[in-house]
């Protein structure tokens, strides 16, 4: 189970995937929104995947603060971190 | 970025979407003759699309309670519960709803919305937890939002990925509050109530179900799917809304907890608000009498919904999972949403359009809502109309 940063950041870069266009190359500083065109709908969807993946609950709340992919990747760490 | 360049985003948004003329949303209403007609532009339409189940805006009851609440105290209460706006017709309301599903409380909100706003956020506080389903009503996440709690989403009516949240909450689940619908308004189908009333149980969290759409629809007395499934005395709270079967405006929430009453001292969506006018109480007290006594109503009801899902079905569109008073056609993109909606307004027949992202997982739908006051015939037409549009638009 990936509970460490940078398996968190390669797990996510996973599920990230099905938003990338072809032409970009997933990085920490991606933007979620701009780069990956994740609407406020996908990132629920995605966010569910996540929770499933990495067995957490993430409150929408806490989203309000992501914008990249490091921003998400460091929430689930904390949250994995806290449990 | 100015701050009203986001506005400008939404009008180049909408342009590119929407053919130049056609006035999908806001949809101006000339005239209304009954619960069933009306004039759009120089059309005489069918009401395909009021979520008026029962079809009582016009009972001769409910008119009459209203103009005389109108003549003995006035057109508005000018000012808030908490203020001057409570008036023996408000009290005498709650005690209806209180009675009618043997509560110990009620309280009366001045919409629907508030009624969610002001009982989610007056329950829950920084530190609890709400858990909802995905295809929740705005008012459902927006009162989550005003609460401050963390908010946690489960698949939608999913009850096994609901109970793997709960679990991962630890100790938290016996302060968490979940929330589901009786019936949900896009596809109209039902959250599974007793597997939810299960996990809350073993989970000893607190269950709050929405009835807007189930109210007067469900049960042999209209109380919802609580009635329905018996399960009444499982669930904590229940709020509903005016707006539909009960052909008016407002909300209500009721339950065996006594402290639902504190919630008037502490719920925001109710103070700062002003209370429902005389007329909306009057009719909506008239109203709730033909609801508890229309077992014929809801009869016609679903005959109305099961003949014309089943039409539908035969034709080959593709429909929410279960028939229901919400039939909500299924379609693959906007422009085959849009080009349903006009070709059934041009046959003069009026329904709601959903684009994404109000509509769950990218789809568009076209969403009829069935009443107990379409006729037989109208729904044969309705059926005669989607069946010519099948042919017209989707089969070139």
């Amino acid at each position: 189970m990936a509970s460490n940063y940078d398996d968190i950041l390669q797990k996510l870069n996973e599920h990230l995937k099905q938003f990338c266009p072809p032409e970009i190359e997933i990085t920490p500083d991606t933007d979620l929104i701009n780069q990956l065109a994740i609407d406020s709908v996908k990132l629920l969807n995605l966010v569910m995947e996540i929770e499933d993946e990495f067995d957490i609950s993430v409150p929408l709340n806490a989203l309000a603060d992501v914008q990249t992919v490091h921003e998400l990747a460091n929430l689930i760490h904390q949250i994995k971190s806290a449990q | 970025m100015s701050l009203l360049d986001k506005l400008d985003a939404i009008a180049a948004a909408r342009k590119a979407l929407l053919p130049e003329g056609v006035e999908v949303f806001g949809t101006p209403i000339e005239e209304v003759y009954s619960s069933t007609a009306a004039k759009i532009g120089d059309r005489r339409v069918l009401f395909l699309g009021t979520n008026n189940y029962l079809g009582l805006t016009f009972a001769p009851q409910c008119l009459e309670a209203a103009h005389k609440a109108i003549d003995s105290e006035g057109t508005g209460t000018t000012g808030s519960r908490m203020a001057n706006g409570s008036y023996s017709g408000h009290r005498a309301l709650e005690r209806e709803f209180a009675e009618f599903y043997r509560c110990h409380s009620c309280i009366v909100f001045t919409t629907g919305y508030q009624a969610n706003l002001a009982t989610i956020s007056g329950l829950a506080g920084t530190g609890d937890v709400i858990l909802i389903d995905g295809d929740s009503h705005a008012s459902i996440y927006d009162g989550c939002r005003l609460s401050g709690a963390e908010i946690i989403r489960f698949r939608h009516n999913d009850a096994q990925d609901l109970e793997k949240r709960l679990r991962r909450l630890g100790d938290r689940s016996r302060s968490a509050l979940i929330i589901v619908e009786g019936i949900y308004s896009m596809l109209g189908d039902r959250t599974p109530l007793a597997e939810i009333v299960r996990i809350k149980t073993t989970y000893h969290s607190t269950l709050l179900l929405d009835e807007a759409h189930s109210l007067g629809v469900l049960g042999q007395t209209g109380q919802g799917l609580v009635e329905e499934t018996g399960l009444l005395d499982q669930v904590d709270f229940i709020t509903g809304t005016f707006s539909k079967s009960l052909g008016n405006i407002g909300g209500y929430c009721v339950s065996n907890h006594p402290q639902l009453d504190q919630l008037r001292y502490v719920s925001r969506p109710y103070i700062f608000t002003a209370s429902p006018t005389p007329a909306t109480i009057a009719s909506t007290r008239a109203a709730l009498k033909l609801l508890r006594e229309g077992v014929e109503l809801r009869r016609q009801l679903w005959s109305n919904a099961r003949t014309l899902y089943a039409r539908l079905k035969e034709l080959g569109y593709q429909l929410g999972p279960e028939p229901s008073p919400i039939i909500a056609t299924i379609l693959d993109t906007p422009q085959e949403a849009i080009a349903l909606w006009r070709g059934l307004l041009e046959h003069g027949i009026y329904v709601n359009l959903m684009l994404p992202p109000a509509a769950p997982e990218g789809k568009s739908l076209v969403r009829c809502s069935v009443s107990a006051a379409h006729s037989s015939e109208q729904i044969d037409f309705i059926g005669e109309t989607f069946a010519v549009l099948r042919k017209t638009i989707f089969q070139h």
